[in-house]
């Protein structure tokens, strides 16, 4: 998790810039430029909560002074990176973690050249000088993030390198979907799942980042803000920080975090299920070309009416598995870029059959 | 001279007419001095680009009207060069980067984080740290230049802000979309158009009733800058306007129109073949195949019997989401006619 314990805690291991969250005769404007995903990371493992099995090994292989390859596998906002990270600092110290350790990710070059030249050089380059005050064993680390979008033929030069030069560097991955990672590289690591957090943990720390930044936040939209995330702790504080900038004055509620995350008022989902209700076809035309103005994402109008669909007393179990595939066709064909209008009048008319067939 | 829809085309955020809520947000977020990520998203012709201008606009000042067209060369990795045509003032980039085809994935690795990684001198005159890059068409991107865009968004927050400019969420991933907040640009009302039509008729000087207004406004299907093109089209060809006046309408949406009404006459093999000559006659118009399919498929569903109308919805929702997948489009609207003539023959015969 993207988590920052206390913050007494954090504070002290930040070193650089120790009290930027309590002070706040600063220039507005100057303090924020900081995302506060940026800003809560854990800077020590020990920070890091609820993944307390991954904890444990490394905090044994920080005493041990002995650390495997790993591979961080896990939903998004989940923390991997955010433990890696830590790690590295609670090994090298602020200052070593710079020469120490390579982070590649998406938004670098990672082709098979990159692989052979960048990472190889610096997999054999020598272990820089180490800070007394850390543990810092003799070697560096390499973290792939988002390892998942390498080619298998990177993954393939990965693979020497890593044995060659295990002596002096260690590599980290970092990916959503393990299956993804080629075998050979992945029976090289010791494989972490990170699981998505719980939800009272998620909206206590969410409920921490608004504490300490000022935001004034209602407790049903913390629940709100946690709910629509999914369980992705990185989401649910981006959207804290973006509705804190729209709400400068004014309390957070529930109804301002469902805008901003993009939920679609349930007014407008009940309105297109009372829709199907009637036999009137040009009706159904209607109501999907006023979601269509509106700007409404169909993939997210899907998902809402499933959601009420499936919940819906007065449908049969039949009608309902029928509705299911419907919708589960739609939604693929939706995600192959089909276009929005047509598939979700189908939806419609063809969800309007389904029901009054009773 | 310029087109109206240029000429009156608001600059500042007190100057937009409609969505007056969003508007207010969107000030705030400019003056409070950070600008998060945006993502805005809405219908074609419902003021997003205008939006996002009046935004820059707040930002900036009026230095951000200075725009100048630049030349860019790339290079990708197999060492082909690809040039794309970007749009900058001193404090922004425009860029539309599906322009670079598949390449696009190495013009969000250079270009986008070549901006991330200078700084902007902070001027006295705007005291803002960062520059903003504009990504057009952001849903044409592929996945990879989006996953691209991902640590660059996070890492570089203090020299850059992005704004996603796109007309579907569907096909933004979901790591961007959280990293955005999100703005959501819904079509102006038909009300709301006939207000702005009727402001710059004013200033034009020239007077529109309003009930040839209502129809223009219907006829745009709540498209701004559709509107604005018909007015200005009516009015060259006829002015003054009475009020029977025909509107306007594309050649080309004319021409599907008698495609959908043949096929409703006739269903057989000699009339599908003149329908595809049809077909290849818009298409080699540059028309997007899926606004063709749209257009017969919508005014079939118009003009058929209630009982038939879901059927033809399924069929063109089948066919349309094919042609995504396939190669020659032409292949799928000729499927989507054959089928729609052998299900309304069908359908005929039953009835005697």
């Amino acid at each position: 998790m993207d988590f920052f314990g206390r913050p007494s805690k954090t504070a002290a291991a930040a070193g650089a810039a120790p009290t930027k969250s309590t002070e706040s005769s600063k220039p507005v404007h100057v303090e924020r430029l900081v995302p506060w995903v940026e800003k809560y990371r854990p800077k020590s493992i020990e920070s890091v909560t609820a993944q307390e099995e991954v904890v444990q090994v490394l905090r044994k292989s920080l005493e041990t002074k002995n650390l495997p390859h790993l591979l961080f596998y896990g939903p998004p906002g989940t923390g991997k990176t955010s433990t890696i990270l830590a790690l590295a600092r609670d090994m090298y110290g602020p200052e070593a973690v710079k020469t120490r350790v390579l982070e590649l990710n998406a938004s670098d070059e990672r082709g098979i050249a990159v692989v052979r030249e960048k990472v190889k050089n610096f997999a054999r380059s020598v272990v820089s000088p180490a800070d007394p005050a850390y543990p810092s064993p003799p070697y560096k680390i390499v973290i792939l993030d988002e390892a998942d979008s390498m080619t298998t033929d990177a993954q393939a030069a990965l693979r020497r390198i890593m044995e060659q030069y295990a002596r002096i560097t260690r590599f980290c991955l970092v990916c959503n979907y393990v299956s993804r990672i080629i075998e050979p590289l992945a029976s090289r690591c010791a494989k972490f799942r990170f699981k998505s957090l719980p939800e009272e943990q998620a909206v206590a720390r969410v409920a921490m980042v608004a504490e300490s930044e000022g935001v004034r936040v209602d407790k049903g939209a913390v629940q709100e803000l946690v709910k629509t995330s999914e369980g992705d702790l990185r989401r649910a504080i981006m959207s804290l920080q973006s509705a804190s900038r729209m709400a400068t004055h004014t309390t957070i509620n529930e109804e301002m975090v469902r805008e901003l995350v993009g939920v679609v008022p349930a007014t407008v989902i009940e309105k297109l299920r009372r829709v199907w209700n009637d036999r009137d076809v040009d009706k159904c035309v209607e109501a999907v070309d006023d979601l269509a103005f509106s700007g409404f994402p169909a993939a997210q109008v899907l998902a809402q009416l499933h959601d009420l669909a499936m919940q819906d007393a007065a449908l049969s179990s039949l009608q309902k598995a029928k509705l299911a595939v419907l919708m589960g066709n739609v939604d693929l064909a939706l995600s192959e870029g089909a276009d929005e209008q047509l598939q979700m009048l189908d939806v419609m008319m063809q969800a309007s059959q389904i029901v009054q067939s009773a | 001279m310029a087109l109206w829809v240029e000429k009156y085309r608001p600059l500042t955020l007190d100057k937009l007419t409609f969505h007056t809520e969003l508007t207010g947000h969107l000030r705030q977020l400019a003056t409070t001095g950070d600008l998060p990520h945006l993502l805005v998203y809405g219908p074609t012709g419902s003021g997003k680009r205008t939006r996002i201008s009046a935004v820059l606009r707040e930002i900036y000042g009026a230095g951000a009207d200075k725009l100048k067209v630049d030349q860019r060369v790339f290079e990708t990795p197999s060492r082909r060069k690809i040039e794309l045509n970007v749009i900058t003032s001193s404090y922004h980039i425009e860029l539309n980067p599906s322009d670079a085809g598949i390449y696009d994935r190495v013009v969000v690795q250079d270009m986008i984080k070549e901006a991330a990684q200078t700084q902007q001198v902070s001027t006295a005159s705007t005291g803002r740290k960062f520059k903003v890059v504009v990504v057009h068409e952001a849903d044409a991107l592929s996945r990879d230049a989006q996953h691209a865009l991902r640590r660059t968004m996070e890492k570089y927050m203090g020299n850059m802000r992005v704004i996603l400019c796109c007309s579907t969420t569907a096909k933004i991933i979901a790591p961007v979309q959280s990293r955005c907040l999100l703005v959501r640009v819904a079509a102006p009302t038909p009300g709301e158009i006939v207000e702005v039509l009727g402001a710059v008729a004013k200033k034009e000087g020239i007077t529109v009733p309003h009930e040839f207004a209502m129809r223009i406004a219907e006829a745009s299907r709540r498209n701004l800058h559709r509107a604005l093109l018909m007015l200005e089209a009516a009015s060259v060809r006829q002015y003054p306007f009475d009020g029977a006046q025909e509107i306007p309408i594309p050649e080309w949406e004319e021409h599907l129109r008698t495609i959908a009404r043949s096929a409703l006459r006739q269903q057989t093999p000699a009339q599908l073949m003149a329908i595809r000559k049809q077909l290849y006659e818009v298409l080699s118009h540059c028309i997007p195949p899926t606004t063709i399919l749209k257009t017969v498929a919508l005014q079939l569903v118009e003009d058929v019997d209630q009982a038939l109308k879901p059927e033809v919805v399924h069929h063109a929702a089948f066919y349309e989401h094919r042609l995504q997948s396939g190669q020659k489009a032409i292949v799928h609207l000729e499927a989507f006619m054959a089928r729609f003539m052998s299900v309304y023959k069908r359908y005929l015969m039953e009835l005697v």
